[in-house]
């Protein structure tokens, strides 16, 4: 018990830095490499949770995937533009201001209700029961989900294909 | 742990990502933002489905995960086009709709 409690407050400590530091940092390439360490860190959240199969797929498509395209729009905009590509905030009071209010609102929403403060027992092999929620139940928005992948990566093409 | 934990950890991530999504001038510092958001949203997800012992949820962690990598695919396509056209990446300097 100690252990979990010990792991979900590193895991905090190290998204909520890698993600302030992803608002925070002054150069483009850095806050894409924090934000590569604070999608591990919620892949990690994921397998506290149980959800080895996430965890994967979060690792995969995010840390792997996300962080490679948004490299390369850096590099791509930065040798385009023949300087490095610096990070400039503004009206960072009014932000923060927002950005807390909205989460003193949020926290005392969920202060408000009882929840659950201990997990439930989980039906056995949990990557298997979602697999078969994806190709039962949920088979039709599954296919849609292909092809809105189809559409959106097929539009990214066009949209960045080199002028003729 | 609780939920609330979760719960309270997915909610000051969302609130760093929207302030990012606020204060950053550079489109793809704001695309980041919105990642981030995103990730707040999954976690979220992920611990309902887990406290209340239902993969539904996961199912559409799963959905979502798919829908922001072609969300990030296409923003980082329009910035690219954006650049191309304008030059700049600076939302700032993207006025073109400005009466």
């Amino acid at each position: 018990m100690t252990g979990e409690i010990l792991a979900f407050w590193g895991l905090g400590l190290v998204l909520v830095g890698s993600a302030l530091a992803v608002v925070l940092s002054k150069n483009l390439f850095h806050a894409v490499l924090w934000l590569a360490l604070a999608l591990t860190g919620t892949a990690g959240v994921f397998l506290q949770l149980d959800a080895e199969f996430l965890a994967a797929v979060q690792l995969l498509l995010y840390a792997g995937g996300i962080v490679t395209i948004v490299v390369f729009a850096i590099v791509v905009t930065e040798r385009l533009v023949g300087e490095r590509i610096s990070q400039t905030s503004r009206r960072i009071g009014g932000g923060a201001v927002v950005a807390a209010a909205l989460l003193a609102t949020i926290v005392s929403a969920i202060n408000r209700r009882p929840l659950p403060v201990a997990p439930p027992a989980l039906p056995a092999d949990l990557t298997r029961n979602l697999g078969d929620a994806v190709l039962t139940r949920f088979v039709l928005p599954f296919e849609l989900l292909a092809l809105l992948m189809l559409a959106a990566l097929m539009g990214a093409i066009y949209f960045a294909r080199p002028d003729d | 742990m609780g939920l609330q934990a979760y719960l309270t950890l997915a909610a000051v991530i969302f609130c760093i990502g929207l302030f990012g999504v606020m204060t950053r001038r550079n489109t793809i510092g704001i695309l980041l933002g919105i990642e981030l958001m995103l990730n707040a949203v999954n976690i979220n997800l992920v611990a309902f489905a887990r406290y209340n012992a239902d993969v539904t949820g996961m199912v559409f962690t799963v959905f979502t995960i798919c829908i922001t990598v072609a969300e990030a695919a296409l923003g980082l396509a329009i910035v690219i086009l954006l650049f191309r056209v304008r030059r700049t990446v600076m939302a700032d300097h993207l006025d073109l709709l400005k009466g």
